[in-house]
Protein backbone atom coordinates (compact mmCIF):
# COMPACT_ATOMS: atom_id res chain seq x y z
CA UNK A 1 0.00 0.00 0.00
CA UNK A 2 2.89 2.21 0.64
CA UNK A 3 4.14 2.26 -2.68
CA UNK A 4 0.49 3.08 -4.30
CA UNK A 5 0.34 5.84 -1.54
CA UNK A 6 3.33 7.81 -3.45
CA UNK A 7 1.57 7.52 -7.07
CA UNK A 8 0.08 10.57 -8.47
CA UNK A 9 -2.85 10.49 -10.34
CA UNK A 10 -3.73 12.82 -12.89
CA UNK A 11 -6.75 13.65 -14.95
CA UNK A 12 -6.00 11.55 -18.56
CA UNK A 13 -4.75 13.73 -21.43
CA UNK A 14 -7.59 15.51 -23.03
CA UNK A 15 -10.11 15.36 -19.68
CA UNK A 16 -12.02 18.63 -18.26
CA UNK A 17 -13.17 18.61 -15.46
CA UNK A 18 -15.91 21.77 -15.02
CA UNK A 19 -18.88 22.65 -13.28
CA UNK A 20 -21.82 22.83 -15.60
CA UNK A 21 -24.03 25.74 -14.82
CA UNK A 22 -26.98 24.75 -16.92
CA UNK A 23 -27.44 20.78 -14.87
CA UNK A 24 -25.79 22.62 -11.57
CA UNK A 25 -23.52 19.84 -11.64
CA UNK A 26 -20.28 19.13 -11.98
CA UNK A 27 -18.92 16.97 -15.41
CA UNK A 28 -15.98 14.96 -16.68
CA UNK A 29 -15.53 16.01 -19.93
CA UNK A 30 -13.31 13.54 -22.42
CA UNK A 31 -13.01 12.65 -26.22
CA UNK A 32 -16.60 11.69 -27.17
CA UNK A 33 -17.39 11.12 -23.54
CA UNK A 34 -18.85 12.27 -20.69
CA UNK A 35 -18.83 11.06 -16.60
CA UNK A 36 -21.49 12.45 -14.33
CA UNK A 37 -19.47 12.09 -11.07
CA UNK A 38 -21.64 11.11 -7.67
CA UNK A 39 -20.64 13.57 -5.27
CA UNK A 40 -17.78 11.01 -3.67
CA UNK A 41 -16.68 10.95 -7.32
CA UNK A 42 -16.24 14.93 -7.16
CA UNK A 43 -14.84 14.93 -3.68
CA UNK A 44 -11.95 12.92 -5.51
CA UNK A 45 -11.94 14.71 -8.42
CA UNK A 46 -11.63 17.93 -7.06
CA UNK A 47 -7.94 16.77 -4.96
CA UNK A 48 -6.62 15.52 -8.28
CA UNK A 49 -4.33 18.26 -9.33
CA UNK A 50 -1.01 16.50 -10.34
CA UNK A 51 1.19 17.14 -7.57
CA UNK A 52 -1.03 15.55 -4.76
CA UNK A 53 -0.67 11.85 -4.27
CA UNK A 54 -3.21 9.07 -3.90
CA UNK A 55 -1.69 8.65 0.08
CA UNK A 56 -2.59 12.74 0.14
CA UNK A 57 -5.71 12.37 -1.64
CA UNK A 58 -7.11 9.66 0.91
CA UNK A 59 -5.95 12.28 4.14
CA UNK A 60 -7.66 14.58 2.90
CA UNK A 61 -10.96 12.90 2.50
CA UNK A 62 -10.44 11.29 5.77
CA UNK A 63 -10.41 14.50 7.10
CA UNK A 64 -13.04 16.43 5.29
CA UNK A 65 -16.10 13.31 5.90
CA UNK A 66 -14.44 12.86 9.49
CA UNK A 67 -14.41 9.17 7.96
CA UNK A 68 -11.94 5.87 8.88
CA UNK A 69 -8.88 5.85 7.03
CA UNK A 70 -9.21 2.36 5.78
CA UNK A 71 -12.65 2.70 4.61
CA UNK A 72 -12.07 5.85 2.78
CA UNK A 73 -8.52 4.08 0.75
CA UNK A 74 -10.61 1.23 -0.55
CA UNK A 75 -13.38 3.29 -1.95
CA UNK A 76 -10.52 5.74 -3.70
CA UNK A 77 -8.67 2.94 -5.08
CA UNK A 78 -11.74 1.42 -6.30
CA UNK A 79 -13.18 5.09 -7.86
CA UNK A 80 -9.54 5.54 -9.43
CA UNK A 81 -9.06 2.03 -10.17
CA UNK A 82 -12.24 2.29 -12.24
CA UNK A 83 -12.04 5.80 -13.83
CA UNK A 84 -8.37 4.46 -15.14
CA UNK A 85 -9.56 1.57 -17.00
CA UNK A 86 -12.37 3.93 -18.35
CA UNK A 87 -9.16 6.42 -19.52
CA UNK A 88 -10.31 9.39 -17.25
CA UNK A 89 -7.44 8.93 -14.91
CA UNK A 90 -3.91 8.19 -15.76
CA UNK A 91 -0.81 7.98 -13.28
CA UNK B 1 -39.05 20.02 -18.67
CA UNK B 2 -37.26 17.98 -21.09
CA UNK B 3 -33.59 17.35 -19.78
CA UNK B 4 -31.27 19.11 -22.29
CA UNK B 5 -28.82 17.08 -25.33
CA UNK B 6 -25.63 16.48 -23.86
CA UNK B 7 -24.33 16.78 -27.60
CA UNK B 8 -24.93 18.07 -31.07
CA UNK B 9 -23.04 16.62 -34.21
CA UNK B 10 -22.73 19.44 -36.89
CA UNK B 11 -22.49 17.83 -40.09
CA UNK B 12 -21.28 20.86 -41.63
CA UNK B 13 -20.99 19.60 -45.15
CA UNK B 14 -21.74 16.59 -47.02
CA UNK B 15 -18.66 17.07 -48.94
CA UNK B 16 -15.51 14.50 -48.76
CA UNK B 17 -13.09 13.69 -50.72
CA UNK B 18 -13.02 10.36 -49.95
CA UNK B 19 -16.26 7.99 -51.47
CA UNK B 20 -16.19 5.31 -48.90
CA UNK B 21 -19.49 2.72 -49.96
CA UNK B 22 -20.75 2.36 -46.52
CA UNK B 23 -20.55 6.32 -45.68
CA UNK B 24 -23.41 6.30 -43.12
CA UNK B 25 -24.40 10.18 -45.17
CA UNK B 26 -28.53 10.42 -46.99
CA UNK B 27 -27.96 8.67 -50.34
CA UNK B 28 -29.46 12.16 -51.76
CA UNK B 29 -26.80 14.27 -50.68
CA UNK B 30 -26.83 17.76 -49.78
CA UNK B 31 -25.14 20.18 -52.01
CA UNK B 32 -22.72 22.72 -51.51
CA UNK B 33 -24.93 25.74 -52.25
CA UNK B 34 -27.37 24.45 -49.51
CA UNK B 35 -25.39 24.62 -46.65
CA UNK B 36 -25.58 27.04 -43.90
CA UNK B 37 -23.90 30.33 -43.62
CA UNK B 38 -20.69 30.27 -41.28
CA UNK B 39 -23.07 33.00 -38.97
CA UNK B 40 -25.88 30.61 -38.72
CA UNK B 41 -23.45 27.75 -37.94
CA UNK B 42 -22.12 30.31 -34.72
CA UNK B 43 -25.41 30.81 -33.63
CA UNK B 44 -26.56 27.68 -33.16
CA UNK B 45 -23.48 26.91 -31.17
CA UNK B 46 -24.67 29.49 -28.83
CA UNK B 47 -28.08 27.84 -28.73
CA UNK B 48 -26.74 24.54 -27.99
CA UNK B 49 -24.49 25.90 -25.28
CA UNK B 50 -27.17 27.89 -23.33
CA UNK B 51 -29.75 24.59 -23.69
CA UNK B 52 -26.36 22.63 -22.22
CA UNK B 53 -24.91 21.10 -24.29
CA UNK B 54 -21.40 19.68 -23.68
CA UNK B 55 -19.90 18.07 -26.57
CA UNK B 56 -20.11 19.37 -30.31
CA UNK B 57 -18.97 16.93 -32.88
CA UNK B 58 -17.62 18.79 -36.07
CA UNK B 59 -18.31 15.80 -38.85
CA UNK B 60 -19.68 15.58 -42.43
CA UNK B 61 -19.00 14.42 -44.97
CA UNK B 62 -15.60 15.64 -44.48
CA UNK B 63 -15.53 19.14 -41.80
CA UNK B 64 -12.80 20.34 -42.98
CA UNK B 65 -13.63 21.17 -46.41
CA UNK B 66 -15.66 24.20 -45.54
CA UNK B 67 -13.36 27.19 -45.52
CA UNK B 68 -14.69 28.65 -42.43
CA UNK B 69 -14.04 25.36 -40.48
CA UNK B 70 -11.84 26.96 -38.17
CA UNK B 71 -13.87 30.25 -37.26
CA UNK B 72 -16.82 27.74 -36.82
CA UNK B 73 -14.47 25.90 -34.35
CA UNK B 74 -13.36 28.61 -32.36
CA UNK B 75 -16.33 30.06 -31.81
CA UNK B 76 -17.47 26.92 -30.27
CA UNK B 77 -14.24 26.90 -28.10
CA UNK B 78 -15.42 30.14 -27.02
CA UNK B 79 -18.60 29.18 -25.61
CA UNK B 80 -17.04 26.37 -23.67
CA UNK B 81 -17.65 23.45 -25.45
CA UNK B 82 -15.96 20.16 -25.66
CA UNK B 83 -14.84 19.99 -29.66
CA UNK B 84 -14.46 16.71 -31.19
CA UNK B 85 -13.09 16.92 -34.52
CA UNK B 86 -14.54 13.75 -37.01
CA UNK B 87 -12.44 13.23 -39.84
CA UNK B 88 -10.98 12.08 -43.14
CA UNK B 89 -7.81 13.97 -42.10
CA UNK B 90 -6.63 14.05 -45.62
CA UNK B 91 -6.89 17.88 -45.41
CA UNK B 92 -5.61 17.60 -41.81
CA UNK B 93 -1.96 18.50 -42.44
CA UNK B 94 0.69 20.69 -40.38
CA UNK B 95 -1.08 24.07 -40.92
CA UNK B 96 -4.19 22.99 -40.28
CA UNK B 97 -3.93 21.16 -37.09
CA UNK B 98 -1.45 24.10 -35.89
CA UNK B 99 -4.76 26.64 -36.78
CA UNK B 100 -6.76 24.14 -35.79
CA UNK B 101 -5.07 23.57 -31.82
CA UNK B 102 -5.29 27.80 -32.12
CA UNK B 103 -8.85 27.63 -32.43
CA UNK B 104 -9.29 25.37 -29.05
CA UNK B 105 -9.48 22.13 -30.66
CA UNK B 106 -10.11 19.51 -27.90
CA UNK B 107 -9.81 15.95 -29.70
CA UNK B 108 -9.43 14.51 -33.21
CA UNK B 109 -11.16 11.43 -34.13
CA UNK B 110 -9.51 9.89 -37.61
CA UNK B 111 -11.05 7.70 -39.60
CA UNK B 112 -9.47 4.56 -40.78
CA UNK B 113 -10.55 2.42 -43.74
CA UNK B 114 -8.35 -0.66 -43.09
CA UNK B 115 -4.70 -0.94 -42.29
CA UNK B 116 -2.40 -0.56 -45.60
CA UNK B 117 -2.05 1.53 -48.07
CA UNK B 118 -3.93 -0.76 -50.71
CA UNK B 119 -6.62 -1.95 -49.31
CA UNK B 120 -7.36 1.20 -47.49
CA UNK B 121 -7.19 3.69 -50.64
CA UNK B 122 -9.49 1.16 -52.04
CA UNK B 123 -12.07 0.96 -50.21
CA UNK B 124 -12.17 5.34 -49.84
CA UNK B 125 -11.84 4.74 -53.60
CA UNK B 126 -8.69 7.97 -52.99
CA UNK B 127 -5.06 7.53 -54.06
CA UNK B 128 -2.55 8.32 -51.14
CA UNK B 129 -5.26 8.66 -48.28
CA UNK B 130 -3.86 6.70 -46.13
CA UNK B 131 -0.60 7.64 -45.96
CA UNK B 132 -2.29 10.98 -45.20
CA UNK B 133 -4.14 9.44 -42.52
CA UNK B 134 -0.95 7.99 -41.20
CA UNK B 135 0.99 11.16 -41.40
CA UNK B 136 -2.04 13.19 -39.58
CA UNK B 137 -2.10 10.79 -37.03
CA UNK B 138 1.20 11.45 -35.84
CA UNK B 139 0.95 14.98 -36.11
CA UNK B 140 -2.09 15.08 -33.66
CA UNK B 141 0.10 12.93 -31.26
CA UNK B 142 2.77 14.93 -31.37
CA UNK B 143 0.51 18.28 -31.08
CA UNK B 144 -0.75 16.61 -27.69
CA UNK B 145 -3.81 16.61 -28.19
CA UNK B 146 -6.10 13.64 -27.74
CA UNK B 147 -6.37 10.84 -30.54
CA UNK B 148 -8.75 8.20 -31.39
CA UNK B 149 -8.79 5.82 -34.49
CA UNK B 150 -11.81 4.79 -36.14
CA UNK B 151 -11.97 1.45 -37.82
CA UNK B 152 -14.73 0.88 -39.95
CA UNK B 153 -14.92 -2.68 -40.14
CA UNK B 154 -17.15 -4.84 -42.67
CA UNK B 155 -16.42 -8.05 -44.60
CA UNK B 156 -13.35 -7.71 -46.47
CA UNK B 157 -11.97 -5.87 -43.68
CA UNK B 158 -12.67 -7.77 -40.59
CA UNK B 159 -9.80 -10.39 -40.52
CA UNK B 160 -7.45 -7.94 -39.82
CA UNK B 161 -8.69 -6.35 -36.81
CA UNK B 162 -5.60 -7.35 -34.84
CA UNK B 163 -3.56 -5.39 -37.20
CA UNK B 164 -5.93 -2.55 -36.41
CA UNK B 165 -5.32 -2.68 -32.51
CA UNK B 166 -1.94 -3.30 -33.08
CA UNK B 167 -1.64 0.01 -35.55
CA UNK B 168 -3.37 2.55 -32.69
CA UNK B 169 -1.25 0.98 -30.36
CA UNK B 170 1.89 2.05 -32.39
CA UNK B 171 0.79 5.30 -32.74
CA UNK B 172 -0.09 5.55 -28.82
CA UNK B 173 -3.96 6.42 -29.42
CA UNK B 174 -5.96 6.86 -26.24
CA UNK B 175 -8.52 5.60 -27.69
CA UNK B 176 -9.47 3.16 -30.69
CA UNK B 177 -12.81 1.94 -32.15
CA UNK B 178 -13.68 -1.38 -33.68
CA UNK B 179 -16.66 -0.07 -34.88
CA UNK B 180 -18.72 -2.24 -37.33
CA UNK B 181 -20.44 -0.86 -40.10
CA UNK B 182 -24.01 0.43 -38.88
CA UNK B 183 -26.05 -0.28 -42.32
CA UNK B 184 -27.96 3.35 -43.04
CA UNK B 185 -27.57 5.58 -45.68
CA UNK B 186 -24.50 3.93 -48.45
CA UNK B 187 -23.77 1.15 -45.93
CA UNK B 188 -27.88 -0.44 -46.37
CA UNK B 189 -27.56 -0.05 -49.68
CA UNK B 190 -23.99 -1.95 -49.79
CA UNK B 191 -24.69 -4.45 -47.15
CA UNK B 192 -25.04 -7.71 -49.67
CA UNK B 193 -21.03 -6.87 -50.35
CA UNK B 194 -20.15 -5.22 -46.41
CA UNK B 195 -21.89 -7.24 -43.67
CA UNK B 196 -19.70 -10.02 -42.49
CA UNK B 197 -20.57 -13.39 -41.77
CA UNK B 198 -20.89 -15.11 -37.75
CA UNK B 199 -17.71 -16.65 -38.00
CA UNK B 200 -15.67 -13.44 -38.86
CA UNK B 201 -17.81 -11.78 -36.22
CA UNK B 202 -16.71 -13.80 -33.47
CA UNK B 203 -13.09 -13.52 -34.38
CA UNK B 204 -13.32 -10.12 -34.42
CA UNK B 205 -15.01 -10.10 -31.23
CA UNK B 206 -12.25 -12.60 -29.66
CA UNK B 207 -9.41 -10.06 -30.60
CA UNK B 208 -11.21 -7.09 -29.14
CA UNK B 209 -11.62 -8.94 -25.32
CA UNK B 210 -8.27 -9.97 -25.66
CA UNK B 211 -6.33 -6.62 -26.43
CA UNK B 212 -8.89 -4.95 -24.19
CA UNK B 213 -7.34 -6.78 -21.33
CA UNK B 214 -4.11 -6.69 -22.28
CA UNK B 215 -4.72 -3.05 -22.78
CA UNK B 216 -6.71 -1.86 -19.76
CA UNK B 217 -5.84 1.66 -18.42
CA UNK B 218 -3.41 2.33 -21.27
CA UNK B 219 -6.02 2.44 -24.94
CA UNK B 220 -9.68 2.42 -24.35
CA UNK B 221 -11.40 0.01 -27.33
CA UNK B 222 -14.91 0.82 -27.75
CA UNK B 223 -16.80 -2.00 -30.00
CA UNK B 224 -19.33 -1.95 -32.15
CA UNK B 225 -21.39 -5.09 -33.32
CA UNK B 226 -23.57 -4.94 -36.45
CA UNK B 227 -27.06 -5.25 -35.56
CA UNK B 228 -27.93 -8.34 -37.76
CA UNK B 229 -25.85 -10.70 -35.68
CA UNK B 230 -27.65 -9.05 -32.02
CA UNK B 231 -30.18 -10.17 -29.72
CA UNK B 232 -31.08 -7.04 -27.63
CA UNK B 233 -31.14 -3.86 -29.65
CA UNK B 234 -28.70 -1.06 -29.71
CA UNK B 235 -30.17 2.06 -27.67
CA UNK B 236 -30.17 3.91 -30.59
CA UNK B 237 -28.49 7.89 -29.83
CA UNK B 238 -29.57 6.63 -26.74
CA UNK B 239 -33.25 6.73 -27.16
CA UNK B 240 -35.48 8.99 -29.81
CA UNK B 241 -34.31 12.97 -28.84
CA UNK B 242 -32.57 11.58 -25.40
CA UNK B 243 -28.85 12.99 -25.00
CA UNK B 244 -27.74 14.00 -28.65
CA UNK B 245 -29.35 15.38 -32.24
CA UNK B 246 -27.73 16.04 -35.46
CA UNK B 247 -28.03 18.69 -37.54
CA UNK B 248 -27.58 18.63 -41.60
CA UNK B 249 -25.32 20.83 -44.03
CA UNK B 250 -28.86 23.05 -45.09
CA UNK B 251 -29.95 23.21 -41.07
CA UNK B 252 -31.91 20.41 -40.35
CA UNK B 253 -32.39 19.70 -36.35
CA UNK B 254 -32.49 15.75 -36.38
CA UNK B 255 -32.77 13.26 -33.85
CA UNK B 256 -30.13 11.10 -35.26
CA UNK B 257 -28.08 11.39 -38.54
CA UNK B 258 -30.58 8.94 -40.31
CA UNK B 259 -33.84 10.59 -39.69
CA UNK B 260 -33.98 12.16 -42.87
CA UNK B 261 -34.82 8.60 -44.61
CA UNK B 262 -38.37 8.83 -42.68
CA UNK B 263 -41.14 9.57 -44.44
CA UNK B 264 -43.97 11.59 -42.84
CA UNK B 265 -41.47 14.31 -40.95
CA UNK B 266 -41.33 17.90 -41.47
CA UNK B 267 -37.99 18.16 -39.90
CA UNK B 268 -37.37 21.84 -38.33
CA UNK B 269 -34.93 23.93 -39.87
CA UNK B 270 -32.30 26.21 -37.07
CA UNK B 271 -32.29 28.67 -39.63
CA UNK B 272 -35.73 30.04 -38.62
CA UNK B 273 -36.49 28.03 -35.22
CA UNK B 274 -34.52 28.09 -32.10
CA UNK B 275 -33.03 24.88 -30.63
CA UNK B 276 -34.84 25.20 -27.23
CA UNK B 277 -37.71 24.81 -28.51
CA UNK B 278 -37.23 22.47 -31.62
CA UNK B 279 -35.93 20.25 -29.02
CA UNK B 280 -38.83 20.27 -26.01
CA UNK B 281 -41.72 21.03 -28.37
CA UNK B 282 -41.44 19.82 -32.07
CA UNK B 283 -43.28 16.85 -33.37
CA UNK B 284 -40.16 15.63 -34.59
CA UNK B 285 -38.37 15.31 -31.89
CA UNK B 286 -41.01 14.09 -29.43
CA UNK B 287 -42.77 11.48 -31.42
CA UNK B 288 -40.47 8.48 -30.24
CA UNK B 289 -39.46 10.56 -27.54
CA UNK B 290 -40.11 8.22 -24.01
CA UNK B 291 -41.82 5.17 -24.24
CA UNK B 292 -45.57 6.03 -24.89
CA UNK B 293 -45.32 5.49 -28.25
CA UNK B 294 -44.02 1.71 -28.46
CA UNK B 295 -45.75 -1.15 -29.66
CA UNK B 296 -45.76 -4.88 -28.23
CA UNK B 297 -43.29 -6.29 -27.44
CA UNK B 298 -41.31 -3.15 -26.59
CA UNK B 299 -44.09 -1.59 -24.70
CA UNK B 300 -44.53 -4.09 -21.82
CA UNK B 301 -40.63 -5.08 -22.00
CA UNK B 302 -38.23 -4.89 -18.72
CA UNK B 303 -35.75 -3.31 -21.03
CA UNK B 304 -37.78 -0.64 -22.62
CA UNK B 305 -35.84 2.15 -21.27
CA UNK B 306 -32.53 0.48 -21.49
CA UNK B 307 -32.47 0.59 -25.33
CA UNK B 308 -35.55 2.57 -26.22
CA UNK B 309 -37.53 0.10 -28.57
CA UNK B 310 -33.62 -0.02 -30.57
CA UNK B 311 -33.31 2.21 -34.11
CA UNK B 312 -36.30 3.98 -35.80
CA UNK B 313 -34.37 4.28 -38.89
CA UNK B 314 -33.61 0.53 -38.91
CA UNK B 315 -37.46 -0.38 -37.98
CA UNK B 316 -38.48 1.81 -40.81
CA UNK B 317 -35.66 0.80 -43.61
CA UNK B 318 -36.26 -2.90 -42.95
CA UNK B 319 -39.89 -2.88 -42.15
CA UNK B 320 -41.13 0.21 -44.16
CA UNK B 321 -42.94 1.44 -40.54
CA UNK B 322 -40.72 3.11 -38.25
CA UNK B 323 -43.06 2.34 -34.98
CA UNK B 324 -42.23 -1.05 -35.25
CA UNK B 325 -39.62 -2.55 -33.06
CA UNK B 326 -36.35 -2.78 -34.38
CA UNK B 327 -35.93 -6.03 -36.05
CA UNK B 328 -32.48 -6.24 -34.30
CA UNK B 329 -34.21 -7.58 -30.92
CA UNK B 330 -34.71 -11.58 -31.29
CA UNK B 331 -38.43 -10.80 -29.82
CA UNK B 332 -39.42 -8.62 -32.73
CA UNK B 333 -41.76 -10.21 -35.28
CA UNK B 334 -39.57 -8.71 -37.85
CA UNK B 335 -36.15 -10.38 -36.64
CA UNK B 336 -36.08 -13.19 -39.48
CA UNK B 337 -35.38 -10.43 -41.56
CA UNK B 338 -31.84 -10.06 -39.98
CA UNK B 339 -31.01 -13.70 -40.43
CA UNK B 340 -31.86 -13.66 -43.99
CA UNK B 341 -29.46 -11.00 -44.36
CA UNK B 342 -26.79 -12.84 -42.53
CA UNK B 343 -27.11 -15.71 -44.92
CA UNK B 344 -26.81 -13.26 -47.62
CA UNK B 345 -23.15 -12.49 -45.95
CA UNK B 346 -22.39 -16.42 -46.68
CA UNK B 347 -22.45 -15.56 -50.56
CA UNK B 348 -19.78 -13.93 -52.87
CA UNK B 349 -20.08 -10.25 -52.62
CA UNK B 350 -22.33 -8.14 -55.37
CA UNK B 351 -20.10 -4.76 -56.20
CA UNK B 352 -19.51 -1.88 -54.62
CA UNK B 353 -21.54 1.39 -55.33
CA UNK B 354 -19.40 4.27 -53.98
CA UNK B 355 -20.29 7.27 -52.70
CA UNK B 356 -20.56 10.35 -54.79
CA UNK B 357 -23.51 12.91 -56.13
CA UNK B 358 -25.83 11.00 -57.77
CA UNK B 359 -24.52 7.26 -57.93
CA UNK B 360 -27.15 5.57 -55.73
CA UNK B 361 -29.59 6.66 -58.36
CA UNK B 362 -28.47 4.77 -60.54
CA UNK B 363 -29.09 1.04 -59.09
CA UNK B 364 -25.89 -0.74 -59.61
CA UNK B 365 -26.18 -3.93 -61.84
Amino acid sequence: MSADSARIPRLARGLKFRFDGVRGAWVLLGPERLFLPDAAAVAVLQLIDGARDLGGIVDALAQQFDAPRAEIAADVAALLDDLTARGAVAW
Amino acid sequence: MVAPPYGIVLELTHRCPLQCPYCSNPLRLERAADELPTATWCRILEQSAALGVLHAYFSGGEPMARRDFFDILRHASGLGLYTNLITSAVLLDADALREAVAAGLDHVQISFQDVGAADSDRMANYAGAYAKKRAAAELVRAAGLPLTLNFVVQRDNIARVPQMLALAEAIGAERVEIANVQYYGWALLNRAALLPTRAQLDAATAAVLAARARLRGRMVIDYVVPDYYAVEPKACMGGWARQLLTVSPAGRALPCHAAETLPGFDWPSLRTQPLAEIWQNSDAFTRYRGTEWMPEPCQSCARREIDWGGCRCQAFALTGDAARTDPACALSPDHALMQLAAEAAERPPPDLVYRRLGAALTPAE
